[in-house]
């Protein structure tokens, strides 16, 4: 890999702690997400995870009474902060969701409506480059080049899971944040993103939550895992390259759940 | 392997004996349900068509060769009226004097002249009217019926009437059953739907959004949604009081359109007060409100959230999100959940007679401001009436009604489809 991989933050998470309403969901979250990096979280059910990733877009807010304290520092910014407006923030940092999800239109509307919202004024032409561009990037243009303008629900899972991530990355965010994006995925559509989020990390910070430790261990460069404490709130175990979790864990209780001893 | 314990088998056929007889009521429900609807359809269309036999002083075909009598042009009908007045003691020339006094006949309508020859040269009378099932399977008592007349009329005739007919929806009321339709109540229904819609569909969706996507949940957001619900299920009639307090009484100024009087020819005002077809829409389109709402509600609550949550992800605002991907998503839905709602205020009739629908009326509504009569009503009052005749009327004045229903409902099946079709 080129030396543009360097150590340097992209997106730093200082004293997280998110409550729902008055259930206290994560606490004291410290990671630093390196830039074209893969990180990948992981652990068992409800250990909070998917809170902490749907938090640095700012996601979580849309789920009433729910509360986020910290910091989170994305370009020397605190996102956190009162001022800065979720909708801004969700443009440079894009989502990739658990189930495909793509809109109810065809394959075109599916990538050119996320980059019209965003206040884009240029000629159809133009549109069609990034339509074409971003397809092309999430490795499914030659599957659907002959068929931009069919509905995009006719693709099968995997490609609609592609989709999805060329929808999110036409926008240009600079991170991308994937939450378990292959669940739903057969082993080898797995395959398939798992070989683009290689391929993507060149260009973007991506974060991933999975609940397969071989795509864990196979794809990211660091890797956090998550537990729950008795109160039944998330917090980090532990964070570390993704090597050193995986093959020589300091903390007991990550040998046993990587070890599949519990969870 | 499986034991084919004998205690096994009985116990199998035990659970399956539960689940046969559970099938039999069931389709036995939907038998009752398709035999009573077939009964209510057959004794509609029962009285809709069917023998009758009337009795006229003089014979059209003779008095008018070669054409129906309505379609002659007006100097033909002024000729015809000077021709058979005199012609016996029930039409003189005298009352046709004092006709033509009243207003000249040269500038009356063919319609009226044809009234005039219709009501006092032919005179016609119904007799009496046979269903369609006595007309075709008793004959017998319809020649009997004929044959005792026969020498109380001039003319006797015996012929088969469909009363749904084109003059059902050109004639106003009359005191006449021949000359009777609901063509006032017909438009009064219109225009009564069309207000309501206007009103009720803008609101109702508004406010639906607003406590579906805005609302904080708190207490008075709470307290306004049991309200909503509660207001869906009372009875139309309160808001039919409702209607008579607010929007005839109190905004009578408004609803009867005084306020809007400088825009009017002096006279051309039909009505003073405030039973107007707008206190009608104002009314029945706050009894739908409620039913609009929780339909809109309920078909956006539908919307998928991982849509909602891709949306988002993409950097859409909450509007962007709500207007291209809530509204098209749950369109057919709140489509649906209006028109039915709208179905229901085109047959509700207690709300209008308290607001003051008018049993007997013979102008078009022309605004907004006209007092007005609807379908149901008019329905109603025909029913009302002793003269066998008007129940014909009535059972035809039901088919369009339905006709009109139905025609709603499919519209609503119809978009639905279209959006379904749209989004797979």
């Amino acid at each position: 890999m080129s030396d543009f991989k360097t150590d340097k933050y992209s997106v730093e998470l200082k004293n997280l702690n998110i409550f729902y309403g008055n259930f206290q969901a994560v606490k004291n979250v410290n990671i630093g997400f390196k830039k074209n990096r893969i990180t990948a979280l992981i652990g068992p059910s409800g250990c909070g995870k998917s809170t902490v990733i749907r938090s640095i877009n700012r996601m979580n807010e849309l789920i009433p009474n729910t509360r986020t304290e910290g910091e989170i520092i994305f370009n020397d910014f605190n996102i956190l902060n009162s001022d800065i407006d979720p909708v801004e923030v969700r443009k440079y940092i894009g989502m990739v969701f658990q189930k495909p999800n793509p809109f109810p239109k065809t394959i075109y509307e599916n990538i050119s409506w996320g980059v019209k919202i965003n206040g884009f004024k240029g000629s159809r032409h133009k549109l069609d480059v990034i339509v074409e561009k971003s397809l092309k990037d999430a490795a499914i243009w030659d599957e659907v080049k002959d068929k931009l303008h069919h509905n995009a629900l006719k693709l099968s899972g995997g490609q609609q899971q592609r989709l999805c991530i060329a929808r999110a990355i036409a926008a240009e965010p600079e991170v991308l944040l994937m939450d378990e994006p292959c669940s739903a995925l057969d082993p080898v559509a797995t395959l398939k993103i798992e070989d683009l989020m290689m391929k993507l990390s060149e260009k973007y910070t991506i974060i991933i939550v999975t609940h397969n430790m071989g795509q864990a261990s196979r794809v990211s460069y660091e890797t956090g895992f998550f537990m729950v404490d008795e109160n039944k709130t998330g917090f980090l175990v532990e964070f570390d390259k993704t090597e050193k979790i995986f093959v020589n864990p300091v903390n007991k209780k990550t040998e046993d759940y990587i070890s599949g001893r519990f969870g | 392997m499986i034991t084919l314990n004998k205690d096994h088998i009985n116990n199998i056929k035990t659970r399956n004996f539960k689940g046969k007889i559970w099938y039999i009521v069931f389709i036995s429900s939907a038998v009752i349900s398709i035999v009573f609807l077939s009964i209510l359809i057959l004794s509609i269309i029962n009285n809709t068509f069917g023998i009758i036999i009337l009795g006229l002083k003089y014979n059209p075909e003779t008095v008018s060769p070669g054409k129906p009598l309505i379609k002659n042009s007006r100097d033909e009908l002024i000729k015809l009226l000077n021709d058979y007045s005199g012609i016996d003691d029930d039409f003189t020339p005298a009352m046709l004097k004092t006709l033509n006094n009243e207003k000249d006949l040269s500038l009356r309508t063919e319609k009226d002249l044809y009234m005039i020859f219709f009501n006092n040269v032919l005179q016609p009378e119904i007799i009496r009217t046979f269903s369609l099932l006595e007309s075709v399977f008793n004959k017998n008592i319809i020649i009997e019926e004929y044959n005792l007349n026969k020498d109380s009329y001039p003319i006797l005739r015996m012929e088969f009437k469909s009363w749904l007919n084109p003059g059902l929806f050109i004639n106003t009321q009359s005191s006449h059953p021949l000359l009777s339709g609901i063509r006032t109540a017909f438009f009064g229904t219109l225009w009564m739907v069309f207000l309501t819609v206007l009103l009720a569909m803008p609101l109702g969706i508004s406010a639906a959004i607003y406590l579906e996507l805005y609302a904080k949940d708190n207490m008075l957001n709470r307290l306004i949604q049991v309200n909503i619900y509660n207001l869906a299920g009372v009875p139309s009639i309160i808001f039919g009081l409702l209607g008579l307090a607010v929007f005839v009484r109190m905004l009578e100024p408004v609803t009867s359109g005084q306020f809007l009087r400088f825009l009017f020819k002096s006279g051309e005002q039909t009505t003073l007060n405030g039973r107007t077809i707008i206190s009608a829409g104002l009314t029945l389109a706050i009894m739908v409100l409620p039913i609009i709402i929780i339909n809109t509600q309920e078909a956006i609550r539908a919307v998928p959230s991982t849509l909602i949550d891709s949306s988002y992800g993409l950097g859409a605002t909450k509007w962007q999100t709500i207007w291209h991907h809530i509204l098209p998503y749950s369109f057919d839905r709140i489509l649906t959940g209006t028109i039915l709602a709208v179905s229901r205020a085109i047959g509700e009739t207690a709300p209008l007679v308290v607001v003051g629908a008018s049993t007997f009326i013979v102008f078009d509504p022309v605004s907004i401001f006209s007092k007005f009569t609807v379908l149901p009503i008019q329905i109603y009052q025909w029913t009302a009436r002793p003269q066998a005749e008007f129940r014909n009327l009535a059972a035809s004045a039901i088919v369009v009604l339905l006709i009109l229903l139905l025609t709603l409902n499919l519209t609503a099946i119809i978009l639905r489809e279209r959006t379904v079709k749209k989004r797979v």
